[in-house]
């Protein structure tokens, strides 16, 4: 059985510089990966190809064994959720509208779009009574959560996030850490997970891929990171965000169920 | 709104063409015999005066297009049929119709007229040319009977209008031709020329002969002894078609021709313009004492109504209601029809660069056509009357709506536009329920400034004879009677406001109220959220404050 996602020699060029090369990359059923790295190494890239928003200039981009294309999009979207650093939810629908607006576009009938929503509010930790809100009116925690929400109605195989958490304080951060970790642990989800911090990644994924300059240079846990670098910049990397990686973080990733 | 598909939109524009259809019948298959005339009170005189010997002669269902505005509009709407005969003069025909650099003979002007099916009649009787005049007083002390003896005073003052000071047979021409070595001349507004005149800031001006302030301030008008200023004898000029479908009506035109002399209708006009009669009152008195038509009158009797005892506040509420529902009407469907085109057009537009630079140019050079030029293009094509005004006026509604839906659209924030296409969605899906909604505040505030200015530019419609509150303003700017202008000015600018205010209770209810809540929100505008407790301390401040925290810690 094909890799829900799989990348092979794909390169991407702005005005002919080489912004990403990856010769292969996949992410195996129900595994969380983590993409790390400094800003401008090409992450969010690797992302945008992985959903199709950008067409890569040579290689193929395959989900769950179907080549990415403009023809073939449309119909590998559905199996694919997608969250963005600020959430990207309509502001004038409320929370229900946002997250439902898929499933009314498939014809689903209204008790399954119902009993759906409620797994889901009870997945995201989200009080039914935010729902009528709209995002105007929702903290920055809550809206990620609606975001999260969206992605996974359609009960997608994959699941892409793009920093969703950049934006937030640091305590609803953490929380937020761990309740998407819960929920991907629990739904068996194939998630790739683009941050820029590495305790963040440690605790959501279940391997982290460090990347620069468009190259994906290290992947493994944190610990094979951080006791086997296999280049002088993933021990430089780590060593500079020290200040902010808990020491329990390594030890979790080690140890979840 | 947001829900209106293209099919949709087609169907209800196709819907709304229909419905103006049979508007444009009764005026390009007129039944009865029209007479035009243009936006002041001698041609109104004239044009009443033959619509009552025509009814006298027994005429059916004789109608008076009035306010017919420009001599490019009433002269297509003859040609076209919308009207069958309207007073002119020759020296407007030979300028501005044949454009004929030199003076035509009269043979020479119908021969030039016949191929358009027009034929020209005899003059009526009186010359309304361009003539100088100056206060009897001044005429005595310097003893000023020619334009000659104007020329030997070079020290008086001129106060000229601008027109006459700028056309090659106005004062530019009247100097070489009498050698006039007059430095103090100014341009003048012609209302202010007769103020100015009366109070000794200026000593002559230019001036028509059949004006009414001539008899009224005792004006000496120069006599043209060196014959520069060229005829504008007053004439019918009319279908040839006429009198086969209507010898009474040509009949009566002959009747009128020959009929009436300078003094008269210097003397209908002042009825009209100082004494406050309507047109149709001095038309009447006109004919009265006119030998030849006065005969016809005295045969015929019951042609001429009445006038009407009503009190003068009802009339004027009532025709302030009826010009206001007119007006209301042109802009309404005008409107209607700018939206169901404008916004699938900027729509449209957003498909790529090149067609929304295409589409935007378009409908910005529509907007540029001089709307005089745009009604006498409509006129060949749709006659006068409600329909040529109506599209002159969606033309002119166009464009704010094409270019606030194309801005709407194409400014929606990345991150919204980014989320929606990776999301399984059709792209009418895209369009209906995320686009057209984001861009709905653009949208609605396109249409708002569109239907404001549309107020505006439906009084221009009064011109084409299609009525509404330009009616009053035109006649009341003819008449200098402010009263008059205000009936108009005053229930459009009220209009304007109302539109104003019926836009903000639109905006609530098309505007999706997550968006206002956002725009509003300031602080709380979601895509900035780089704080969150600002946020919190949002726009729920006692649900919100700790809104994360009972969620979020249960986990």
């Amino acid at each position: 059985m094909p890799d829900p996602i799989e990348l092979e020699s794909v390169e991407k060029r702005y005005d002919g510089v080489a912004a990403l090369h990856v010769p292969r990359l996949t992410v195996g059923a129900r595994t969380t990966l983590s993409v790390v790295g400094p800003s401008g190494c090409g992450k969010s890239t690797l992302l945008r190809l992985v959903i199709g928003l950008l067409t890569p200039d040579h290689g193929k981009v395959s989900i769950a064994g179907i080549p990415m294309r403009p023809d073939t999009r449309p119909g590998l979207l559905p199996r694919m959720g997608y969250v963005i650093q600020e959430g990207g939810l309509f502001p004038h629908l409320t929370a229900a509208g946002n997250v439902t607006l898929a499933a009314e576009e498939r014809g689903w009938p209204r008790e399954r779009r119902e009993a759906r929503v409620a797994e889901l509010l009870e997945l995201t930790q989200m009080p039914r009574e935010l729902l009528a809100r709209y995002p105007a009116q929702l903290s920055g925690g809550q809206r990620q959560r609606v975001a999260l929400m969206r992605a996974l109605m359609l009960d997608p195989e994959v699941v892409l996030l793009d920093e969703p958490l950049a934006a937030l304080d640091p305590l609803i951060r953490s929380d937020l850490q761990r309740d998407l970790r819960r929920a991907f642990d629990r739904l068996g989800k194939t998630v790739l997970f683009v941050t820029h911090d590495v305790a963040e990644a440690a605790t959501v994924g279940d391997e982290i891929a460090l990347m620069r300059a468009g190259h994906i240079l290290q992947r493994g846990t944190l610990r094979d990171l951080a006791e086997r670098p296999a280049d002088p910049f993933v021990t430089r990397f780590l060593g500079a965000q020290r200040g902010g990686l808990p020491v329990s973080a390594a030890d979790r990733a080690g140890d979840r169920s | 709104m947001t829900r209106l598909t293209g099919r949709r939109a087609a169907a209800l524009l196709i819907a709304a063409t229909l419905l103006l259809m049979p508007a444009a019948r009764p005026v390009s298959a007129a039944r009865n015999v029209v007479v035009g005339s243009k936006a002041f009170a001698e041609s109104w005189i004239l044009a009443d005066a033959l619509a009552q010997t025509m009814q006298r002669e027994g005429v059916p269902g004789v109608e008076h297009r009035r306010n017919l505005g420009g001599t490019e509009i009433v002269f297509q709407a003859l040609r076209t049929g919308s009207v069958d005969v309207y007073p002119e003069y020759t020296g407007t025909i030979r300028e501005v119709v044949l454009q004929s650099p030199r003076p035509l003979s009269t043979a020479e002007t119908r021969a030039a007229l016949a191929p358009m099916g027009l034929g020209m009649s005899d003059p009526i009787g009186f010359n309304d040319s361009y003539a100088i005049a100056v206060t009897g007083e001044t005429a005595r002390r310097y003893g000023l009977r020619t334009l000659s003896d104007l020329a030997r005073h070079p020290e008086l003052r001129l106060g000229l209008t601008h027109e006459f000071l700028g056309r090659a047979d106005g004062f530019p021409g009247l100097q070489r031709r009498y050698g006039l070595t007059t430095r103090n001349v100014l341009g003048i507004q012609h209302e202010l020329a007769y103020a100015a005149l009366a109070d000794g800031k200026i000593d002559a001006t230019d001036i028509y002969t059949t004006d009414a302030q001539i008899a009224r301030m005792g004006l000496r008008v120069l006599e043209d002894d060196r014959e520069f200023f060229p005829r504008y004898d007053a004439v019918w000029i009319y279908r040839l078609d006429l009198p086969l479908k209507e010898p009474r009506a040509y009949s009566a035109i002959r009747r009128l021709t020959g009929a009436i002399d300078q003094d008269r209708m210097t003397r209908a006009n002042a009825r009209v313009v100082l004494g406050g009669l309507r047109s149709a009152e001095a038309a009447e008195s006109l004919l009265a004492e006119t030998p030849l038509a006065g005969a016809a009158a005295a045969a015929g009797g019951a042609g001429a109504a009445p006038a009407h005892a009503s009190p003068a506040w009802s009339r004027a509420a009532r025709s302030i209601l009826a010009n206001t529902a007119q007006h209301v009407k042109l802009v309404a469907l005008s409107l209607l029809a700018a939206i169901l085109v404008g916004v699938p057009l900027g729509v449209f537009a957003t498909r790529s660069p090149r067609i929304g630079g295409a589409v935007l140019a378009l409908t910005g050079l529509a907007q540029t056509v001089p709307s005089l030029a745009l009604l006498a293009v409509l006129i060949p094509v749709f006659g006068i009357g409600v329909v040529p005004a109506l599209i002159a006026l969606f033309v002119y509604s166009l464009l704010p709506i094409v270019r606030n839906t194309y801005v709407g659209m194409t400014t929606i924030a990345p991150p919204l536009l980014e989320s929606a296409d990776c999301l399984p969605l059709s792209p009418r899906s895209k369009l209906t329920r995320i686009r057209l909604p984001l861009a709905s505040p653009s949208i609605l505030a396109g249409i708002r400034t569109s239907a404001v200015i549309n107020v505006g530019s439906a009084t221009l419609a009064a011109l084409i004879g299609a009525g509404g509150l330009g009616e009053p303003i035109l006649t009341g700017i003819q008449l200098r009677r402010n009263g008059l202008i205000l009936e108009g000015a005053i229930p459009a600018a009220v209009l304007a406001l109302l539109v104003e205010r019926a836009f903000d209770g639109v905006d609530r209810i098309l505007i999706p109220k997550g968006l206002r809540l956002a725009a509003s929100g300031g602080a709380n505008e979601p895509r900035t959220g780089l704080d969150s407790s600002r946020i919190k301390g949002g726009t729920n401040p006692e649900e919100d404050h700790d809104a994360d925290a009972p969620s979020d810690r249960n986990a």
